[in-house]
């Protein structure tokens, strides 16, 4: 079955789209929301769990207080009021992968609300306010057997691994999101990459969406342009990239467009995108709509975070990354459009480490963006992910200031460490690496080179001194680069008498 | 008139995931009706401005360090599993959502 | 049979202490005295004479190897099988989870362990413990040692059963609305439910979390009180546990004295639907208080016959979550699981199999009560009921130290009477609920037999939130003053079982 789309630019034209955005970061605590388990990504099945997150007869939950306070930070990094009281409450729905077949999660009092968080996009402002942010638990994880594509559909059995139940989840909700025009898909996009910045600043989680560990639901709904009622919105699961929000909305505006345009209605329902061709298709219709029937947890008592509290948590918040840009955008004398390569190519961290470590900004700024991020393509893993740390490049960086090496020879020590073949100092002494500026051995290269090419020397002598770069080729050629090309310079004038 | 209609039981049934008979929707539906009727009478009472009550006792904040404790074992964890696959709960094929 | 299964806890922790006797001897006794007696009582589910014997004996070694051990140290006792057992099934008395093995212990579990008590097994209970009658497990019915036709109160009528009839000095159980009141009741022994939060929930399989209490029961004051004191105390894996030191109850149990003290008759409890005889034998127990030295006074507390239907909303809708994780996924009973069906399916013909009619209805009654459109007429309501309930208690206890009531409206009634009539039965739980929807404590001890049927009647004291001492003074003064009257403990009285005979 295919689905019909209308032309964005199109679609655009004749409809103004509204987004909503919920957002859910597992939080990167020692243990889980409300029993001592790990949290460790990529166990062995079912080998972090007790009796409390299977939801075992008789077990009992208690909250993990560095959950609480990791989802106030962010409550507080996104301008969030912190109420005073509030409770958890219970979502109650069967799923076989939901052990109690409820979520503690939080109803009507959500834990931290109305806030907002500034995004850009090409160069424009946009604020978007938060409804709400509130604590919860995760599911676990099913694996879908017996069907053609490991989809749950055609599946004859799945196997449920809760090592991921009950770790802890804050959901962030916007409110709509209106008039972004064009620039809607953009706009989700930057906001879903800022969130992610501003959570990692705060270190209370990995934010991996290729781990799970920050996942987006996106609420996209169309209204004609110049109507004032907005119209039916459809929920899009299952996005799990930057990337794929920004697709997400697109295709989802192309296509609720199309619908709209012949004579269609909406249907309120949950999607799923698909990263393969950009699209979203219907979820399960509902035979009966959900009732949750949510109900204060009798497990455990209200929070009534005290005012000191919060304020300690405040004032403990690092330097969030929109301050934090405009602060190394002067440091470092960046262009607009530099500050945001480094961005987007997570490299803020890195570089900044990296000067701290005793590198000027330009250098550190040059080895990451340039031969590392080649280095990083190449390999397909993020930046950070590279086996090189800040304080290597720095040190690589400190030898070529003292001209020990060379920006070639660099290369080759970064290519060493990357390699697995130990510290930079290490890489230098085991190839061999060092410039060679010692005149003795440098001589013995020289005469070597004006013997074999007496025509250049020649020309050299009668004056023109522009041909010595082909000696000076020749000698760092002959030292296989380990020549400190200044100096053989100087050296091989020296010998032919022009100096 | 009743206080709650067959239609709801049944609906009811199926919220709670209870695959109940017709004679047994029947006789619930009856009992129902006269629990419903029954304990209605909470809204007599002149409740207005009185703050419900969900827990026995007012406690507030009460929060565990995060630190681990010792998880069961996956033998233990599946000891009671109807039916385990791979070291995990093997289940039937889950209609629904795709999660 | 042995004198020793007639001995109170507190003496046969003194025996044992004393080295006259010892526990695996003790054990004994109350295995030969189950295997006489429990085919006419019924009282236990599950009895292992190996993993009894071996608790004994290692409580011996402890103290034989030098350990300060508790005054309940080798004292045998019966567990409600809704708390979890490591070493034993644990069923809470539904087919959903026959032959379940928790993999851990329940907190209560493990301090009786702590305090050399020996677990004799698990006792029957209705199903989920919803119930005031013990009809509702799904393993058969237990009977009321004073009269086998008759039931032995519920939930907990296994384990008020089985200290009845000598089948174990001790024994534990847990109070939603009147589970070990009741029962205690109706089998003329002590049954008490603490401060909601005195002892811990974790391992006590849920029925209505905000509710549910462990307690003791005992065939006095003094052992309720030993008993309730050893598992008793903050725990930090249940976060609606006090931090804070247990009452002074053996204090209060030894000091059995009610002068000086102010007792409440509260108004709203007698007249219809209560049987003659208990109420004669209640207000007997009201003048002797009064003659011990007490000062008695009405209080009327209006709100609190809106404290069974707003019960009956707020259990059965805390039920109908907390039985959600029987599902046929994790542990229990999976129906019909054919290779076919969905696990949508699979879970509801097990739910519909696995659970007993009365947990189908509570079921059923809560997730109404939750329901969209219906929440703040029902669950939301009944929460402002609770609210005025509260008040009702903090007004009477600025005036009195303790509210006395009869314990249930009726003796123990014919099994099979009141089975499928949900309302008759819910009316058992009358006078106790109130004390669960707002936490109090609350005790019932004996205070003689019905004229009409020779039945035994309850006394209910219920004390302040912390304030078990007081019910346990009171309780202590009233068991005192009787058995001097009576010569010796209500459950002499009892007739002899088939076995005695």
């Amino acid at each position: 079955m295919s689905t019909t789309v209308m032309k964005y630019e199109e679609a655009l034209a004749r409809f103004e789209p509204v987004l909503g955005i919920e957002t859910h970061i597992e939080l990167g605590t020692r243990s889980k929301m409300f029993c001592g388990c790990p949290t460790a990504f990529g166990a062995e099945p079912n080998t972090q769990v007790c009796p409390v997150c299977l939801g075992l007869p008789g077990s009992l939950p208690v909250t993990n207080k560095a959950a609480i306070e990791g989802i106030i930070k962010i409550g507080l990094a996104l301008n969030c009021d912190i109420v005073e009281w509030c409770r958890f409450a219970r979502k109650n729905y069967f799923y076989p992968d939901m052990p109690k077949n409820y979520q503690i999660s939080q109803y009507d009092e959500p834990l931290c609300v109305d806030g907002h968080l500034d995004v850009e996009v090409d160069g424009t402002t946009f604020r978007i306010e938060i409804e709400r942010v509130h604590m919860e638990e995760d599911t676990g994880k099913s694996l879908h057997v017996g069907g053609a594509t490991g989809r749950i559909h055609g599946a004859d059995h799945s196997l449920v691994d809760y090592n991921r139940a009950g770790i802890p989840l804050v959901e962030i909700v916007t409110k709509p999101i209106t008039a972004t025009g064009e620039k809607a898909p953009l706009v989700a996009k930057a906001y879903a990459t800022e969130l992610r910045e501003l959570v990692r600043s705060l270190g209370v989680s990995e934010v991996r969406m290729e781990h799970g560990s920050m996942r987006c639901d996106v609420n996209v709904s169309l209204m004609p342009r110049g109507a004032s009622e907005w119209g039916t919105r459809t929920e899009t699961k299952n996005v799990n990239s930057l990337r794929s929000v920004e697709r997400a909305v697109r295709s989802e505006i192309e296509r609720q467009a199309a619908v709209l345009d012949a004579g269609g209605k909406i249907v309120q329902e949950t999607r799923h995108f698909h990263e393969d061709s950009g699209t979203t298709t219907s979820g399960r219709s509902k035979e009966e709509a959900q009732d949750y029937r949510y109900f204060p947890e009798p497990d455990l008592v209200p929070m009534a975070p005290s005012r000191e509290w919060v304020e300690e948590l405040r004032a403990s918040l690092p330097e969030l990354p929109a301050a934090r840009r405009r602060r190394v955008q002067g440091e470092w004398g960046l262009s607009d459009l530099e500050l945001r390569d480094v961005v987007n190519a997570g490299a803020l961290d890195l570089i900044e480490e990296t000067v701290r470590a005793g590198t000027d900004p330009g250098a550190a700024r040059k080895w990451w963006m340039n031969e590392l991020s080649r280095r990083a393509t190449e390999q397909n893993v993020e930046l950070a992910d590279l086996a090189i740390t800040p304080q290597q490049v720095a040190r690589i960086q400190a030898m070529v200031d003292a001209k020990e090496l060379n920006d070639k020879l660099a290369r080759k020590v970064f290519e060493g460490v990357l390699a697995g073949e130990g510290t930079p100092d290490e890489v230098v002494a085991a190839r061999g690496l060092k410039v060679v500026s010692d005149d003795g051995a440098l001589a013995a290269i020289i005469d070597q080179v004006i013997a074999d090419n007496a025509d250049v020397a020649d020309k050299v002598r009668g004056g023109k001194v522009a041909a010595a770069g082909a000696l000076v080729g020749a000698v760092m050629k002959a030292s296989r680069g380990q020549a400190d090309a200044g100096r053989a310079r100087e050296l091989i004038l020296e010998k032919l008498g022009v100096s | 008139m009743s206080a709650i209609t067959r239609d709801e039981v049944a609906h009811l049934a199926r919220l709670s995931r209870l695959a109940l008979g017709d004679d047994e929707l029947d006789h619930l539906a009856a009992q129902l009706d006269q629990i419903i009727s029954a304990v209605a009478r909470v809204q007599e009472v002149a409740a207005e401005d009185i703050p419900p009550t969900s827990h026995a006792l007012p406690l507030t904040n009460v929060y565990r360090s995060d630190e681990n404790r010792p998880s069961l074992t996956p033998e233990q964890a599946l000891s009671g599993a109807p039916a385990a696959e791979d070291q995990r709960f093997r289940v039937p094929r889950i209609l629904g959502e795709e999660a | 049979m042995s004198d020793l299964i007639h001995r109170s806890a507190a003496e046969l922790g003194a025996l044992i202490a004393s080295g006259e006797t010892s526990a695996v001897e003790v054990a004994r006794a109350h295995l030969e005295r189950i295997a006489a007696v429990d085919g006419e009582i019924h009282a236990f589910l599950h009895v292992d004479d190996e993993t009894v014997l071996a608790q004994a004996r290692a409580v011996d070694e402890r103290r034989a190897a030098g350990e300060e051990l508790g005054p309940l140290a080798g004292v045998p006792i019966a567990h409600k099988d809704v708390f979890t057992t490591a070493d034993m099934p644990t069923t809470a008395g539904s087919r959903i989870l026959e032959g379940w093995r928790p993999p851990y212990d329940a907190t209560v579990t493990a301090r009786l362990r702590r305090a050399g008590l020996v677990i004799l097994g698990k006792t029957n209970m209705d199903e989920f413990a919803m119930g005031s009658s013990t009809e509702n497990s799904a393993y058969g019915p237990t009977r009321n040692p004073w009269d086998r036709t008759r039931i032995p109160g519920g939930s907990s009528g296994g384990s008020s059963a089985a200290v009845a009839a000598y089948q174990a000095p001790l024994s534990t159980g847990t109070d939603t609305g009147g589970s070990i009141r009741q029962p205690a009741a109706v089998t003329g022994i002590v049954g008490m439910k603490p401060t909601y939060g005195g002892a811990s929930r974790y391992g006590m399989i849920a029925f209505a979390s905000s509710l549910d209490t462990p307690g003791p029961f005992a065939r006095n004051v003094l052992d309720a009180a030993l008993l309730q004191e050893a598992f008793s105390g903050h725990d930090p894996m249940d976060s609606t546990s006090i931090d804070q030191p247990v009452p002074p109850v053996v204090e209060a149990a030894r000091r059995a004295d009610v002068a000086g003290m102010t007792v409440g008759v509260v108004k709203e409890f007698g007249g219809e639907g209560y049987q003659p005889g208990v109420l004669a034998r209640f207000n007997e127990a009201v003048e002797l208080l009064e003659s011990l030295g007490a000062k008695v006074v009405e209080v009327s507390c209006p709100n609190f016959s809106y404290a069974l239907p707003a019960y009956y909303l707020i259990a059965p809708s805390e039920c109908s979550s907390n039985l959600a994780r029987f599902d046929a996924m994790r542990y229990g009973l999976r129906v019909g699981d054919d290779g076919t069906r969905s696990a949508e399916e699979v879970m509801a013909l097990t739910r519909a199999e696995g659970f007993g009619d009365e947990v189908k209805r509570r079921i059923m009654l809560g997730t109404y009560a939750l329901s969209s459109g219906y929440y703040d007429a029902y669950y939301g309501k009944a929460q402002q009921v609770r609210t005025l309930i509260a008040r009702d208690f903090e007004a009477a206890f600025e005036r009195v130290d303790v509210l006395v009531s009869p314990t249930t409206p009726t003796t123990a009634f014919p099994i099979g009477e009141r089975a499928d009539d949900p309302m008759a039965m819910y009316l058992a739980d009358l006078c106790t609920i109130p004390s669960n929807l707002t936490g109090n404590a609350a005790i019932s001890v004996p205070c003689g037999l019905a004229d009409e049927d020779g039945l035994p009647v309850g006394l209910q004291i219920m004390a302040p939130v912390l304030g078990d001492d007081r019910a346990y003074r009171v309780g202590a003064a009233v068991e005192k003053a009787l058995e001097d009257r009576w010569g010796g403990p209500l459950l002499a009285k009892a007739p002899k079982l088939e076995a005695d005979r």
